[in-house]
């Protein structure tokens, strides 16, 4: 297991390679359909992103009676959707990670090796083992898009995730969709045969 | 008499109320029986130190952790879709009202997330209530049986859902078993770890595309250990589950030996032009209890604990 700690340091986040589970405290930032269809249409981000970690999370929150956010549930969303759009957006705002779920497509894979930055696997359904790792919400914006589609700015402790696509060209899910179907191609085939 | 009951009764009326608000927090944060063992089992088998055991004992972390606090184990708790099997006479109009309260205020505490979104404006209704949502399915038995049952499924599993018309050319899947079973295939490979696997399919063989994918997601009502009375469905559930785990794609698309934890096939009739194969697919999570009432409005029984 790796510690990694907000401000990120690019360097460390280069070192990361398929595989590594890291643990990430401090501050994340949540990023999902709307918000990166916004950013990528060129608007201003409010919080600066540079150096900064997107989560593709549509969290559950609340407020309790004194009036402040609470976190109920806060896992990720599935990643892919945001393909049209990612790889521009880490460009330009000079993100260092971007956590989320099910893998990312080509052009993001070069756009992580471009900019040095990785992209995190986060458990999919595992919204209470996130959400108590929330120690607090630090801003919200871009609330006009829903509360699942806002950008919440995260503080968080030991928050688990596993290194699924590095800045050095590889991805998992590109192995992995390229194995399942030589099986499937295979497989296929030879059902035709028994048909 | 149920229908006199629930109209002319406040006391019935809270009754039913507090049942479904117990079933809304019950199917939100608590694996099904049949689900948890699969998971158990799943988690068992994984390799040691491997990526999908990591996954699956996180997963484990996290059904703990969502019983203890009663909150989601997904933060996307879904599509709401009420299934209601009821004697005669049952006041449908009555029951829609109270369940919608029911949604609204388990969104309100968090149990559900804001979830309707209008699809021209963008806007979130903010309490799960919008056109179409929540969906009530009904159906009317003839004794006095009432039962409810809620299946809470996620976008992410919903969207690698798909629907074939064979013959499928370029899988080379004809209108046979032989040919279901290729596109089946097709669309577990396709949806690699990006509807949460380990996951369970709901299949339907003919309907049209509405009744296919409509039934297709009812198959998901039944239970992972259920044996299909229908002795080719029975095979072909047999074989694509064995097939679907050599794929490899494991917990997460992360590689591991359990992709799929159960496969459920129903078959519709069909018009002699169409062919189709509707897959819906359902993540690990697959947050879905049911509730056997009395006639005080009252739990007697949970269907899936």
């Amino acid at each position: 297991m790796i510690a990694l700690k907000s401000p990120f340091d690019r360097n460390e986040i280069k070192k990361l390679r398929v595989g590594d589970i890291v643990h990430l405290s401090g501050t994340i930032i949540t990023g999902r359909d709307a918000v990166c269809k916004y950013l990528y249409a060129g608007h201003a981000s409010p919080l600066n992103l540079n150096g900064q970690i997107l989560y593709h999370a549509g969290p559950v929150v609340i407020k309790d009676t004194s009036g402040a956010y609470v976190v109920k549930a806060a896992g990720p969303t599935t990643s892919i959707r945001e393909e049209p759009y990612q790889a521009t957006i880490i460009k330009q705002h000079g993100l260092v990670a971007i956590i989320g779920k099910g893998g990312m497509g080509e052009q993001t894979r070069l756009a992580l090796s471009e900019s040095g930055a990785v992209y995190f696997h986060a458990i999919g359904g595992a919204a209470q083992v996130y959400a108590v790792r929330i120690k607090k919400v630090n801003s919200v914006h871009l609330l006009e898009f829903g509360s699942p589609e806002a950008m919440w700015e995260l503080e968080v402790e030991d928050f688990p995730v596993i290194v699924t696509m590095d800045s050095h060209g590889n991805s998992l899910h590109k192995d992995m969709e390229q194995s399942s179907d030589k099986i499937f191609k295979k497989m296929i085939s030879s059902s035709g045969d028994h048909a | 008499m149920l229908k006199k009951m629930m109209i002319k009764s406040p006391e019935m009326t809270s009754h039913l109320y507090n049942s479904l608000q117990a079933l809304i927090e019950s199917t939100s944060s608590e694996l099904p029986i049949d689900v948890a063992l699969a998971m158990d089992l799943a988690k068992k088998n994984e390799q040691e130190k491997s990526s999908a055991e990591y996954a699956l004992k996180i997963i484990e972390e996290n059904r703990v952790l969502a019983k203890k606090y009663i909150a989601p184990l997904c933060q996307d708790t879904g599509t709401i879709s009420f299934y209601i099997n009821h004697p005669k006479h049952f006041d449908r109009t009555n029951f829609e009202q109270i369940a919608i309260e029911a949604v609204m205020k388990a969104t309100e505490k968090g149990v559900l997330r804001q979830n309707s979104v209008d699809s021209l404006s963008g806007l979130n209704s903010g309490n799960n209530i919008g056109l179409g949502h929540p969906g009530f399915y009904f159906e009317e038995n003839q004794s006095d049986l009432l039962e409810i049952r809620l299946m809470l499924k996620g976008g992410g599993c919903e969207n690698v859902g798909a629907q074939y018309s064979l013959p499928e050319i370029s899988l080379e899947a004809d209108r046979d078993l032989a040919g279901v079973k290729k596109v089946i295939l097709h669309a577990v490979k396709s949806a690699q770890g990006r509807g949460c696997s380990p996951g369970i399919l709901g299949v339907c063989i003919g309907g049209d595309r509405a009744t296919g994918y409509a039934f297709s997601k009812k198959q998901l009502l039944r239970f992972l250990n259920d044996e299909n009375p229908i002795e080719p469905l029975k095979k072909l559930e047999e074989e694509i589950l064995v097939d679907a785990n050599q794929l490899g794609i494991g917990a997460m698309g992360f590689g591991g030996k359990t992709t799929l934890l159960g496969v459920k096939i129903a078959a519709l009739h069909r018009l002699p032009a169409s062919y189709f194969v509707s897959v819906s697919y359902m993540c690990w999570a697959h947050r879905r209890q049911g509730m056997v009432l009395d006639s005080d409005m009252k739990i007697k029984k949970w269907i899936y604990k």
